[in-house]
């Protein structure tokens, strides 16, 4: 099983599913992190964490713990 | 009566440019009742007829969890008392970034009122090659759609002119939903139809599927306090019933609506397809470079704080100038004494002081609204995230730590983009512990009269500026660790995420700026025409009485005798002069204040103060730049002083206990600024924390612990640079 944070910049891969059940993972819903989006890692902050993803036309930031939660395919 | 549509979107997507272009001038500020959310609303008038537009926060989705978001459903919901009835809703969109804006559209749709879609960054779109069709997208939507740019007003007339027919007309397509999340949530509103006597309210279908999708949130919390614990298994049993094979119920309506979202663009968008970096890429490649984006961001930080520091200089020379001067007129106009003192010793000078930080308040939140409306203000957070980690927080709480240097009246103000309460609590708590311009004065006078002028490496470091550095560091240095402490006990709780937009870099607009600065000023100067006021004015009170006749009749006594003595010209000036200092200083030492500071002096003791500047550090509790008039008063000056002052330098150095020991040294000097360093000696910020929490248990809790830590910290200080060696 591969997960978002542990993409290199300029990977990319499809959405398989978000694991758990909360806000955090809804959050992530409504930005259009969902099962079958494609999803593109632009780059980690200076000190590795947060990283920026491009997802359905613009970019957005999280955490690698939550981007953890996004189980990919590459 | 005119009919209230209320304007809705995700946030970066130009509303408030769009809110202005409507209403021009005819708009008004507040805040909801009870919570710290901005309420504005304006009339968009055209021809005879008129709309009442209500600007709606921000937010990606109708699921409440923050104080935004809870506002806003319930606006739409018809659920607050102050706030009119929603007839329509005016949706404004990005036409840049459309898939994502259109997840919302599909929720705000399916309320089921007369809409329209404002398509604004129409200039940004074509400059993208996003081709859009107008009429496509209407009949899939079942709304008007106006393409715009609210920045070059492009298409607003059209706008208007929907705007004004809204009400009469239809609502939009519906989102087909999973099957049995409808049937659940028809199934649990009916369930809430039978308490509605608890409820005091029938709960619509939609705000019942709100509740089984979003878990803890706001909705569910509230129905499970009007209906008690147990009614919690009933929301688990229909959230069972709507769930299919196991997969989350929040998953199933998103993925259901990105669905729905990519049949409407592929009717009506087309985009291209090859992915080009488009400018905001190319200005992200420097600003959020690992090297570069770094070196800006500490760059424009100096900036600011340089902005702040010096250059707002002039401009509060000029009102505590202006104030001055004013303060002097109207008290040569009344006659001398008790109503002279009031007005020239309490309410110029007190509330003077205040009004100096005026243009430092107006320039920070002029370079925080340009870093907001451009879109920096995420990447600041970006970088930051992982810095401030490491205390609990996120990297969001850094502009407000920042800002807190200049002023943490601004700083706390600027917590508002702090989406976590906890997190924002946290951040308003420890933002008066970084050290504020007002300290400043207190730093400079104890420096210059205490620590040698050494420098050391051959000249390079002077020590005087390390001891300034010194205590500049002193403030994060106990932030840090307290934000952790607070973030593991009052504030514990689950990480929260950090799952930000990073919007499109664009040319902040002047309105829209313009409208923050003078908003943020004019609040300012409420507070200072208020309770600001009325402490001063107490503390001048409590400095002057009892006022004794018998200390008047003294130096009365003294005065005569010299005025008939032999001494002429300047020599006599000086020595009235002295009189009148030391008659200033013994009012002041027999007032109330004065009487409270002598009872007070041996809690002071292990700090090594005497009654003096023990009073005057308990006088500056208003607002501690108060300290360098008191201490000039105290030591037998005038009240006049200014901290460059030598004469101040040289009494504080040849200042004595009774005994004759020195009063001053580096221990004590040491001492001071460590307590001025981390006490909460500001009122408008313990009124701002009130204002911005909404409780008066918030300040008070800044209050206690940075004052008990000022105390600690400066008896230690003391105690320990006594032991050195550094106290005799």
């Amino acid at each position: 099983m591969i997960t978002l944070d542990s993409f290199k910049p300029h990977e990319s891969g499809k959405v398989l599913r978000i694991q758990g059940d909360g806000a955090i993972q809804q959050r992530l819903l409504e930005m259009g992190v969902v099962d079958g989006a494609d999803v593109e890692v632009v780059r980690f902050a200076p000190l590795g964490d947060p990283m920026e993803i491009f997802v359905r036309g613009f970019h957005l930031t999280l955490r690698k713990s939550e981007a953890a939660l996004v189980e990919m395919q590459r | 009566m005119s009919q209230t549509v209320a304007l809705v979107g995700n946030p970066n997507v130009g509303k408030t440019a769009v809110f202005n272009a409507l209403t021009g001038l005819h708009q008004h500020t507040g805040n909801y009742a009870g919570v710290t959310v901005e309420r504005k609303h304006g009339t968009v008038r055209q021809g005879g007829a008129s709309v009442d537009l209500i600007d709606l926060p921000g937010a990606y989705s109708l699921s409440a969890r923050s104080p935004d978001e809870i506002i806003l459903a319930d606006v739409l919901l018809g659920l607050r008392e102050d706030a009119a009835p929603v007839m329509g809703l005016l949706i404004v969109v990005d036409a840049s970034n459309l898939e994502r804006n259109l997840f919302f559209v599909s929720q705000l749709l399916d309320l089921d009122k007369p809409s329209i879609i404002a398509l604004n960054m129409m200039d940004i779109a074509r400059r993208r090659n996003i081709a859009i069709r107008t009429e496509a997208l209407e009949a899939a939507l079942g709304v008007p759609v106006v393409p715009l740019c609210a920045r070059t007003g492009e298409g607003i007339a059209e706008l208007k002119t929907a705007l004004l027919g809204l009400c009469s007309g239809q609502a939009g397509a519906q989102t087909p939903l999973p099957q049995r999340h409808e049937a659940a949530a028809k199934a649990l509103a009916a369930v809430l139809e039978t308490h509605r006597h608890v409820l005091g309210r029938v709960v619509p279908a939609i705000e019942a599927l709100r509740i089984l999708v979003d878990r803890e949130s706001y909705a569910e919390k509230r129905l499970i306090g009007r209906l008690g614990a147990d009614f919690q298994d009933t929301i688990e049993r229909y959230r069972e019933e709507a769930r299919s094979n196991g997969k989350s119920l929040a998953a199933e309506e998103s993925r259901a609506r990105y669905a729905w979202v990519q049949s409407v663009m592929a009717d009506a968008v087309e985009r291209p397809s090859t992915r080009t970096k488009s400018r905001s890429e190319r200005i992200d490649n420097l600003l959020t470079h690992r090297f570069f984006g770094t070196l800006f961001f500490v760059g424009l930080m100096l900036l600011i704080f340089q902005t702040i520091y010096s250059w707002a200089g002039p401009l509060m020379d000029l009102v505590d100038g202006g104030i001055g001067s004013l303060g002097e007129r109207v008290g040569g106009l009344l006659p001398g004494g008790m109503l002279q003192s009031l007005v020239v010793d309490g309410i110029f000078a007190g509330v003077g002081g205040v009004l100096v930080f005026l243009p430092q308040i107006l320039l920070l939140s002029l370079f925080i609204a340009l870093l907001e409306d451009c879109g920096y203000m995420s990447r600041a957070a970006f970088l930051m995230d992982r810095l401030l980690g490491w205390c609990g927080l996120s990297g969001q709480s850094f502009i407000p730590m920042l800002s807190s240097f200049a002023c943490a009246v601004p700083g706390i103000l600027a917590t508002r983009t702090i989406n976590n309460r906890r997190d924002r609590f946290t951040t308003i708590l420890v933002a008066p512990l970084m050290s504020c311009s007002a300290r400043l004065p207190v730093y400079l006078i104890m420096i210059a009269a205490f620590i040698p002028e050494h420098s050391i490496l051959g000249g390079l470091i002077g020590i005087q500026a390390m001891a300034l550095f010194l205590m500049y560091s002193v403030g994060v240095l106990v932030a840090v660790p307290t934000a952790w402490i607070l973030k593991k006990t009052l504030f514990k709780g689950p990480k929260p995420p950090f799952i930000l937009e990073m919007p499109s870099y664009k040319v902040p607009q002047a309105m829209t700026v313009g409208r923050k600065v003078y908003y943020e000023g004019k609040e300012f100067l409420s507070r200072a025409g208020t309770l600001i006021f009325a402490v001063t004015i107490l503390v001048w009170a409590l400095a002057y009485f009892p006022h004794s006749s018998t200390i008047a009749g003294q130096y009365e006594a003294e005065r005569t005798q010299l005025l008939q003595s032999s001494v002429e010209g300047e020599a006599r000036e000086l020595a009235l002069a002295d009189v009148n200092d030391r008659e200033n200083g013994a009012y002041l030492r027999y007032s109330f204040l004065g009487q409270f500071g002598n009872f007070v002096e041996p809690v002071f003791h292990p700090l090594g103060w005497d009654w003096r500047i023990a009073t005057a550090t308990i006088a500056s509790f208003p607002a501690r730049e108060i300290i360098v008039a008191t201490l000039g008063t105290l030591f037998n000056l005038g009240s006049d002083e200014d901290e460059a002052s030598l004469t101040l330098l040289e009494t504080l150095k040849a200042a004595t206990w009774p005994d004759g020991r020195p009063l001053f040294n580096i221990a004590v000097a040491f001492s001071i600024m460590v307590f001025f360093a981390l006490c909460a000696q500001c009122s408008a910020t313990l009124i701002t924390i009130k204002r911005e929490t909404g409780q008066w248990r918030w300040p008070v809790l800044t209050f206690v612990y940075m004052t008990g830590l000022a105390y600690v910290c400066a008896c230690i200080t003391y105690q320990t640079l006594h032991f050195a060696g550094l106290g005799g």
